[in-house]
């Protein structure tokens, strides 16, 4: 069955960018949200240590210092200008936050508190900073219920549990969405002046990662169908500590409250790589390290782990070597970070109070996405030329505030900053677009088939295994390290399973709750975007931030200071544009 | 290993009820439940409907009854449940409308979270220097716990009073309810107690602790209940 909805203003994604873009174009326009989740399902529920804002409520801070870290944590990549509006907008967002109820951990004198976190520095010491605003460790979960909360209090409108399965792009305009309401199976045509997406990562092309199994892409897929490019996509996140094996994330908050990595050899080797942050250095640096001390067969039992130890009595003795005053103990650690002394409880049968924890990089976060400027219009092309109607904010989209490489923290912000940046100027957009006309039967005649190929598909694959062969495959040649060789195998092997993908069976015929389908197709979009992230990897001959090329260990700023954009139309095609550099020139990156 | 999963099924487009459905899988004993049913939907029987999503107990999804205790698949090992050979039950959580397998409808549910004004309630004029409100350290430890929960509906439909009349607002809503109540910059308390003092509200709670048992993130859920009942009784917040 075919429906018809109209709204001035639609939002694809219920986490944090899409309820904040969400409450701010409802203040004056007919906005729904879509999602296929319920919302409090949303990713965004599971940030963990922090959200930075150069509040300066324990220490002095600037925003500027912010925007150097962001710019430096990310090699230089970041558009800088982006960055600037990013770090100032982040205390306002924040006490927005505040204001809104979210319940903040306090300071003595009642104030927001704050901890330090990687790679965020007092500019002047280079030493840490107290920066990230928290509430216990699940401050990215008080986030997404703040939002949700204003977002009944404010009646904004949801289509809970419905997965958007084309955006209607044509002639340099979007007018809406396709979705399918899983409950039932019903194709819904969403017409709209404009259209926001906020549908977060797309981790779960990778085995070990810390992304939910809804985080599959099939926006950024989508856009990518209608002929549109992503940018920066060889830049993915590998977080350094995720749980052994599982990949479930152990915050940073944990190094920022002390806690070091710990060899199989019982040394804290980052104090050898980067002697003034040491285990406070940016992911990407603290990634690498790892898997060096791995190779060089100072892994756990010459395993392929290292240790992440927060006992009290290793915290104090590293504070005392650092000539830190301060002083922790185990009740102080239940407080500060009971999530993730819970996790290694659960998942790990460790109490970390009495043992170290085995933990190995895990796929965390898309620096890359949909191209944005800075109101979130997505840019079509290298010139800059914008989608009219179509919006996109958080880690969807590419603004590129992280450049090659994410801070810690800076997820959060930059959700708040550009999910209200973005839902602000669609609203104001709505004001004075009109509705275009479009053929509502055509798309939805067109979406129900494009489902129905994959639903009625019954060949002799499985998803599941093209699946498991693309994790694999992920892992182990598009990771934390990369060569070309490894890259153009993984491009082959991309290609073999798209072509299996073909012949893929499909057991669910029906149309309520048709998982099988779903996640079939969420399928489909992983393979597209494995290979773009691949194709984009193997043409950055360069190491830059996450980004690291064996072959090609130098970051190259004569030839690669800019940003990639791969457009999938047949076959693949990169192009560059340049990076938007203000403030601060280009330097050695070292901590 | 090899455990048995007995899943109760139904499918609305082809099940006149529900039925019982076994399946056998070979798991590690450090793997979740919910790992075993993707290893049912992955490698044996792909119409098997359940929602999940981040796997890690955080997102509220996959609230399940499992050996006859609401539980999240994702956040039970394998290991503490069964041993080799063992037959684990698996159904959807009571007392909400089956919609597919383990998939329940939540409308109503969050139509009983919305009711108790999940939402914090303060028209004071916002501090002149345009920063935060400020809260003592021991104001916003007072409601810390509540805060803590994930909408997963694990107490609620593990609740006697819920499973006999579905009009009872549940423990999770008044879980919500006390996380605002008991937040110092919070001013709606008054139009929440009332809310929460009408016969579907707070005391068609019988105190059976069922609730707290089944919070995977271990709320002190009667706890919270008794609280509120408290200042009800009272009139005094505290």
């Amino acid at each position: 069955m075919f429906h018809y909805h109209q709204f001035d203003a639609l939002v694809v994604g219920a986490g944090g960018a899409g309820l904040m873009a969400a409450l701010h174009a409802s203040k004056s326009v007919n906005t729904a949200v879509i999602s296929k989740l319920y919302p409090t399902r949303s990713h965004t529920g599971t940030a963990q240590g922090g959200i930075s804002a150069a509040l300066g409520n324990l220490e002095e801070d600037h925003w500027e210092w912010h925007a150097y870290d962001t710019i430096k944590g990310g090699d230089f990549l970041c558009d800088q200008d982006a960055v600037d509006i990013m770090c100032r907008e982040a205390i306002d967002a924040v006490i927005e936050l505040e204001h809104m109820g979210l319940p903040f951990d306090r300071t003595p004198d009642g104030k927001i508190s704050q901890r330090r976190f990687g790679g965020h520095t007092n500019n002047l010491t280079k030493k840490p900073v107290m920066r990230a605003c928290h509430a216990a460790d699940r401050t990215g979960h008080m986030i997404l219920q703040t939002l949700y909360q204003n977002c009944i209090k404010n009646n904004v409108r949801f289509f809970d549990e419905f997965q958007v399965i084309d955006v209607l792009i044509e002639n340099g305009r979007c007018d809406g969405v396709v979705a399918v309401q899983l409950a039932t199976g019903d194709i819904h045509v969403f017409h709209s002046k404009a259209t926001l997406i906020a549908t977060g990562g797309f981790g779960k092309m990778w085995k070990v990662t810390s992304n939910a199994h809804s985080l599959t892409g099939d926006l950024p897929a989508a856009v990518l169908r209608r002929g549109l490019p992503l940018e920066d996509m060889e830049f993915f996140q590998f977080h350094p500590t995720g749980v052994y094996k599982l990949g479930i994330l152990l915050s940073e908050a944990a190094r920022g409250e002390g806690a070091v990595f710990i060899n199989g050899k019982g040394e804290r080797f980052m104090a050898r790589y980067m002697p003034t942050l040491k285990d406070l250095a940016p992911r990407d640096i603290c990634s690498r390290c790892i898997y060096q001390e791995i190779r060089e067969g100072r892994g756990v039992d010459g395993k392929d782990y290292v240790y992440l130890d927060f006992r009290p009595e290793v915290i104090n003795r590293y504070f005392e070597e650092d000539g830190n005053p301060k002083r922790i103990d185990a009740h102080y650690l239940e407080t500060r970070l009971p999530d993730i002394i819970e996790f290694a409880r659960v998942y790990q049968g460790i109490d970390p109070i009495k043992e170290p924890v085995p933990i190995q990089p895990t796929a965390h976060y898309a620096m890359g996405g949909i191209p944005t400027d800075n109101d979130g219009r997505v840019l079509a092309d290298e010139t800059g030329r914008v989608i009219e109607g179509l919006y996109a904010a958080g880690e969807v989209a590419c603004v590129s505030v992280h450049g090659a490489n994410r801070l810690g923290t800076n997820s959060l912000v930059d959700l708040v900053v550009f999910g209200r940046r973005g839902g602000k100027h669609m609203a104001e957009y709505c004001k004075q677009a009109a509705f275009r006309p479009i053929n509502k039967d055509s798309a939805a005649k067109d979406g129900a088939a494009q489902l129905d190929r994959v639903r009625n598909s019954n060949g002799d694959e499985r998803p599941s295994t093209i699946r498991k062969e693309m994790q694999a495959m992920m892992d182990d040649n598009v990771g934390v390290y990369r060569t070309g060789s490894g890259l153009e195998e993984a491009l082959d092997k991309i290609h073999e399973l798209q072509a299996r993908y073909k012949r893929i069976r499909v057991e669910d015929k029906g149309y309520k709750w048709n998982t099988d389908l779903m996640e079939a197709w969420e399928l489909g979009a992983l393979l597209d975007l494995a290979e773009v992230t691949t194709f984009a990897a193997l043409a950055r001959t360069e190491s830059r931030g996450s980004h690291y090329r064996e072959d090609y260990p130098q970051r190259d700023d004569a030839n690669f200071l800019k940003h990639s954009l791969v457009w999938k139309n047949g076959s693949l095609t990169v192009k560059y544009k340049p990076v938007r550099i203000t403030r601060i020139p280009p330097q050695e990156r070292k901590y | 290993m090899k455990v048995n999963l007995k899943i109760k099924r139904f499918d609305p487009e082809r099940d006149a009820r529900p039925h019982w459905k076994q399946y056998t899988v070979e798991v590690e004993p450090t793997d979740r439940v919910l790992d075993a049913l993707h290893e049912v939907k992955w490698n044996q029987d792909g119409t098997l409907a359940l929602r999940r999503s981040c796997a890690h107990g955080i997102c509220g999804s996959d609230a399940m009854r499992i050996n006859g205790r609401n539980m999240l698949a994702c956040k039970v090992l394998i290991k503490n449940i069964a041993k080799e050979g063992d037959t684990i039950t698996i159904e959807p959580i009571l007392g909400l409308p089956v919609l597919k397998d383990l998939i329940v409808d939540m409308e109503p549910f969050f139509a009983h979270y919305r009711a108790v004004m999940p939402y914090l309630v303060n028209d004071d004029p916002l501090p002149p220097d345009g920063r935060e409100r400020l809260q003592s350290p021991e104001d916003r430890a007072r409601y810390d716990d509540t805060t803590k929960c994930i909408l997963c509906a694990a107490c609620t439909t593990s609740c006697p009073s819920f499973w006999a009349r579905g009009e009872y607002v549940g423990p999770a809503a008044i879980v919500q309810a006390h996380r605002f109540i008991f937040d110092s910059r919070d001013q709606a308390t008054q139009q929440r107690l009332e809310i929460l003092s009408a016969p579907d509200g707070v005391w068609r709670c019988r105190t059976a602790f069922n609730c707290t048992e089944a919070c995977p993130r271990g709320i002190q859920v009667t706890k919270a209940i008794g609280e509120v009942k408290e200042a009800l009784r009272t009139g005094v917040v505290r």
